[in-house]
């Protein structure tokens, strides 16, 4: 069985049950929302358009620990000086900040693919941003489900 | 939701007994395509990291007139594989079983005049994992020494044991309810096959006894103390009752 | 220093895309999670990875601290020539780690 799950109570379980609800609210940071993680991809992105398709965000729909979450970003392009990728950047809603992490990459990539590992506080929306050489913007986003909450050891 | 899952279970019916050896699943077949593909690809397996750390202080000597464990030892791959295997095993001098950590730090203080290190910390679990690694998919292999045989029977006493605030026995979930949930979480049957392994909730490495008391303390019971007899008499009747499985150093675990 | 792997391939064609992975040891404390004393444990992550094929950047990563511990990427290059990849982690207290490793192209 789990060393913090299931007989732990979760975090929001606590609070209902008002076993120390103070002390973990005074201790419980302030989280990224759905408001907030449009927010930040509108500073990325300004008024530009953003268009879905020819990108793929592979993420697993379930996962078993939200320390560590398998995540790989592919976007359609032939990666030449002229049509590359510029960057690809993760955004998700519902930890303490929405930004994940933005990769800068070029031609000399020959591929636009990238894979990492992120933390995820909750279930929740995780979106990644492909800015285009010229200037363009493309999106694609996936739903997670966290079945052992990152962040809430102890 | 926790709280009715943990009632089902507690009026779930104790049945099974031993695991029958064709039904024993490492932790590992538990796991979701993803994490299983992160231990089995050594390029992104963190625990290869700690494995690394054990590569370097197998070859150091941990001061300059004392041997490394490579001057006596030699190729890890070829004298050290196999071992993890059969551990715990009967130490004649302290007249007990003792796990593999420990009988790296017993070739510290005895072999190397160093200190031991202490439980837990990043070159122990480092050295404990390298050493492991060299076993990787050997069979779990006890030793049939009889002088382990009183240790073993009292490990799966306690392994039947109810214990803590819940009064639950390790045997209730892992023998007689593994493969049903709790909450989100499968029950898996409790085989150290992979062990120092690298657990996403620890984010991190750590030990089957870090792993224990984790159990302990879901159960509501207060862990034995660390370095405690029960550890090792636990470790023993679990890899007994791993026999057969493959290990796996360092798996990863959510 | 911090314990990292690096896994490229140490021969490619000229043209092939070789996939290059990442990991280096580090807790990526997020700063927003309690130490046993009830205090916040204060922010230590990496916050810049830059991957150098001969002096040219061809992969930076930003990381905040939503990415996990023991930070893991992985990305794709041109194999253009025979050189030297540089890959340097850094971020916060000052932390600086480089390892370099030799690509051959023929």
């Amino acid at each position: 069985m789990s060393e913090t799950m299931p007989f732990r109570p979760s975090r929001r379980e606590a609070v209902a049950l008002g076993a120390g609800a103070a002390a973990l609210l005074a201790l419980r940071p302030a989280r990224a929302t759905p408001e907030t993680m449009r927010a930040a991809i509108r500073e990325l992105v300004g008024d530009a358009p953003l268009r879905e398709g020819r990108m793929h965000l592979d993420v697993p729909p379930l996962v078993e620990n939200g320390n560590s979450v398998a995540v790989t970003v592919t976007v359609d392009s032939p990666m030449t000086p002229a049509d590359h990728v510029r960057r690809i950047v993760l955004f998700n809603e519902k930890n303490p900040l929405p930004q994940v992490a933005s990769f800068q990459l070029g031609p000399r990539a020959g591929r636009a693919v990238v894979a990492t590992r992120v933390r995820l506080a909750d279930t929740q929306r995780v979106t990644a941003i492909a800015e285009m050489s010229d200037g363009s913007f493309r999106q694609t986003g996936a739903e997670v489900i966290v079945t052992l909450a990152a962040c809430v050891e102890g | 939701m926790k709280t009715w899952a943990l009632a089902l279970l507690v009026a779930l019916p104790a049945a099974a007994g031993e695991i029958a050896p064709a039904d024993r699943r490492s932790g590992f077949d538990f796991m979701s395509r993803e994490n299983q593909a992160m231990q089995q690809d050594d390029g992104a397996n963190p625990g290869m990291l700690w494995v690394q750390d054990g590569a370097a202080l197998w070859r150091d000597r941990p001061a300059p007139s004392a041997p490394a464990c490579a001057e006596c030892h030699g190729e890890a791959a070829e004298t050290m594989r196999g071992v993890a295997a059969r551990y715990p095993a009967f130490d004649a001098a302290s007249g007990g079983p003792v796990d593999l950590a420990e009988r790296i730090n017993i070739c510290r203080t005895e072999r190397q005049q160093a200190s031991p290190l202490p439980a837990e910390s990043q070159p122990l679990l480092g050295l404990t994992a390298f050493v492991a690694h060299q076993s990787r998919e050997q069979p779990i292999a006890p030793p049939e020494d009889p002088r382990l045989a009183p240790y073993r029977a009292r490990g799966e006493a306690l392994y039947r044991q109810r214990m803590g605030q819940l009064d639950f026995a390790c045997a209730q979930c892992h023998d007689d309810n593994w493969g049903k949930r709790l909450a989100g979480s499968v029950i898996p049957q409790a085989h150290p096959t992979g062990y120092p392994l690298y657990r996403l909730e620890w984010q991190g490495l750590g030990s089957l006894q870090r792993r224990i008391r984790g159990c302990l303390t879901g159960v509501r019971a207060e862990p034995f103390p660390p370095g405690a007899a029960e550890y090792v008499e636990l470790e023993l009747y679990l890899m007994w009752r791993a026999r057969g499985l493959p290990l796996e150093t360092p798996a990863i675990r959510p | 220093m911090a314990r990292a792997l690096i896994n490229l391939p140490s021969t490619a064609r000229p043209g092939e895309v070789i996939e290059i992975k990442t990991l280096i040891q580090h807790p990526m404390e997020t700063g927003f999670r309690p130490g046993p004393n009830g205090q916040m444990l204060p922010r230590d992550i990496i916050t810049r990875f830059v991957c150098s094929y001969d002096d040219a950047e061809i992969f930076v990563a930003d990381l905040h601290p939503a990415i996990a511990a023991n930070p893991f990427l992985t990305f794709t290059t041109v194999a253009t020539a025979s050189g030297t990849l540089r890959f340097t982690w850094s971020g916060d207290n000052g932390f600086v780690q480089t390892e370099t490793r030799t690509l051959t192209v023929a």
